[in-house]
């Protein structure tokens, strides 16, 4: 009975209890739900489906396969650790939030058809941007609506697309949705939407801005399952409509290569991060592009162990704001001494990501790497090792090296709070444990039929070559003063492009369009006055409307939606 | 701070250590390398310790491309404000 249930609904029903339940109980109650969910997978199979009839419509609400079980444990496994890295938050909008936003990523995965997805990929918007606003910052509240507007864009292409595609084939299938070429040019309108969809969620270059402008403002524990859900809900969604596209494997080099140099000279270490974040979603886009079943593997394993080593780093990093009030790398250093565990924590999620041998980073990022190069792809394996350098330049050293090494910044604070240390080590045992033994992972990823084996004499030989020696260039670059200092500031990123020229452009057009712009508006607020006076004469407590409020009310809702399911049902035609 | 507990990291020679430490595990690694056999997907990849050198090489042009880049990058912490 529990599997006909749709993953993930637990969760979002589940987070209605949260209010309703004593204060001390909400984070409790947050962390019980993700093993609740859990534990509904485990009973799951794959080839389990359910369908429900919508009008015209086949809803497949619940589709089991290997690919979405993996991401299903992998959204669980984070989930849980996050709530419980978030169990002294005594604020009830951030657990319900949460609760609501990661139940709605694993309705996604588990969605079978384009409408239930989209319907979970909104969700996923609208939840998501509470644990930017609950830092209750002006700067939160200005990039959560930025982040907002363009999530929500993400879904109306999706809708878009769903609607075109829909009408030219009939289907409204999640499968795949790229044509065997592998070329984009050749895909259908409707194709073209979704994949532009995916690709605003995933971070593609200039589309990522949301990225690094909206994860450094949001809460300490929101930021933590912000880096967990909502670009790996879009790598599934690639990985399961685009695998074998081509444009994807260009793409992927160029979203591993840029964020390495902005992460150089970024002061804000969770910017750092946001950063990374897009650096290491590029593998796994490569991986897609590739689309053999060694490098969808190497992607949805990277994917498994990035979510684990880049929720571990924004804890760290989460902790350090949390205690000192900052994650500022001018402000920040010498804290491994007030700090040891959080540190410790630090560099083993640093080792995972920059893919030191025996951390999770090494046994998954080197399939994409090493399909590329059995497939004598030169220059992309050339970037991705460019990029591999710039991993550990970025996240394996500069994190860890400026909040806790450097010069002694003087800051002396107690070391996190013990659900925190909990979290972070718990994670940590997880990125050396897959390190080690990769097996387990190994054996839930969806293709079966290939092997792997990530521990022999050159794989480590190479690996520990590369990133010691740019170790060595690092402690070369300080000890000749050549590496740049960290420095207070900005730098400009394609957000400048709406953040400043766009209303610059419309200010200058407005100045010499003699007030065309002007007029338009205050014509605009003056008939949607009118239409609110009209209204509130209508339905307001003294209105017509008010005699018959309550039936009154919901037939004009029933007429609302019953329209909206006409046109729905003409496009579909 | 005077009565803080002295840190290892907080003598220079110390540091000194690392340092050293790291340029010896560098030499070990290259000549690991000439002993090791491994098979080479390109030419180029079969040259003595080609990953040494080219991750140190790439680490270094990234941060010094990184330094030259914020000369155009770089504005005040209120630009957008």
């Amino acid at each position: 009975m529990i599997e006909a249930f749709p993953p993930g609904l637990v969760l979002i029903l589940g987070s209605l209890i949260i209010p309703l339940v004593h204060k001390r109980l909400q984070p409790m109650v947050a962390v019980a739900l993700p093993v609740v969910g859990f534990a509904q997978l485990l009973l799951m199979a794959p080839g389990v489906s359910h369908q429900l009839v919508l009008f015209d419509y086949e809803l497949t609400v619940v589709r089991v396969d290997r690919l979405s079980l993996v991401f299903g444990y992998i959204f669980y496994l984070a989930a849980f650790l996050s709530a419980f890295y978030a169990l002294h938050v005594k604020d009830s909008v951030q657990h319900v939030a949460a609760m609501i936003y990661v139940g709605s990523a694993v309705g996604a995965v588990f969605a079978g058809d384009l409408i239930t997805l989209f319907v979970y990929w909104e969700i996923t918007a609208i939840s998501s941007v509470f644990l930017i606003w609950s830092s209750r910052t002006e700067a939160a509240y200005r990039s959560g609506l930025r982040y907002l507007v363009i999530q929500v864009g993400s879904g109306v292409l999706l809708l878009a697309g769903v609607i075109v595609h829909a009408a030219n084939t009939a289907s409204i299938d999640f499968g795949k949705l790229i044509g065997d070429d592998g070329l984009l040019s050749t895909a259908s309108p409707g194709v073209v939407l979704i994949f532009l969809a995916f690709g605003v969620k995933s971070a593609f270059p200039f589309l990522h801005n949301w990225l690094q402008d909206a994860y450094p403002d949001g809460t300490v524990t929101g930021t933590v399952f912000l880096s967990a859900f909502t670009t790996k809900l879009a790598i599934y969604a690639l990985a399961r409509g685009f695998p074998g596209t081509e444009i994807l494997v260009p793409m992927g080099v160029v979203m591993t290569l840029f964020p390495v140099f902005y992460a150089v000279i970024e002061n804000d270490l969770r910017k750092v991060l946001a950063y990374s974040l897009n650096n290491q979603l590029g593998y796994m886009v490569v991986g897609i592009g590739i689309g053999t079943a060694l490098s969808l593997n190497g992607t949805t394993s990277h994917a498994f162990a990035h979510i684990l080593y880049k929720a571990l780093l924004f804890m760290t990093m989460g902790a350090v704001l949390y205690r000192t009030g900052t994650t500022k790398a001018t402000e920040l250093g010498g804290l491994y001494k007030s700090m040891p565990i959080t540190t410790t924590c630090c560099i083993i999620a640093a080792a995972s990501i920059s893919g030191f041998p025996f951390f999770s980073g090494f046994v998954t990022k080197s399939m994409v790497i090493s399909e590329v190069e059995h497939l004598h792809l030169t220059w992309i394996f050339l970037g991705l090792l460019v990029a591999s350098a710039g991993v550990m330049e970025h996240s394996g050293i500069k994190i860890p090296f400026f909040a806790f090494f450097a010069h002694d910044s003087g800051i002396r604070v107690k070391e996190a709070p013990w659900n925190m240390l909990v979290a972070m080590v718990a994670g940590a045992f997880l990125c050396v444990a897959i390190g080690l033994y990769p097996a387990p992972l190994y054996d839930i990823l969806p293709f079966q039929d290939v092997d792997y084996e990530p521990y022999t004499v050159a794989h480590v030989l190479t690996s520990l070559q590369l990133l010691i020696f740019a170790i060595l260039a690092f402690a070369v670059l300080m000890r000749t003063g050549i590496y740049p200092p960290e420095k207070r500031g900005v730098n400009l990123d394609f957000d400048w492009t709406y953040r400043k020229a766009l209303p610059a452009l419309i200010g200058w057009i407005s100045a010499r369009g003699g007030g065309v712009l002007e007029h338009l508006y205050a014509s605009a607020s003056k008939q949607l006055d009118r239409a609110y006076r009209l209204i509130y004469h209508l339905h307001g407590p003294k209105g017509v409307f008010a005699r018959t409020w309550t039936t009154g009310a919901i037939a004009f809702w029933a007429v609302l939606g019953l329209l909206g399911f006409l046109l729905l049902y003409f496009w579909g035609r | 701070m005077s009565d803080e507990k002295k840190h290892w990291l907080d003598e220079r020679r110390n540091v000194d250590r690392i340092y050293w430490g790291l340029v010896i595990v560098c030499v070990i690694l290259g000549v690991a390398d000439l002993l090791a056999h491994r098979h080479a997907y390109f030419s180029w990849e079969g040259l003595p310790n080609f990953y040494g050198f080219f991750g140190f090489a790439a680490f270094w042009c990234i941060v010094i491309a990184g330094k030259k880049l914020r000369r155009f990058l770089w504005r005040p912490e209120d630009y957008y404000d």
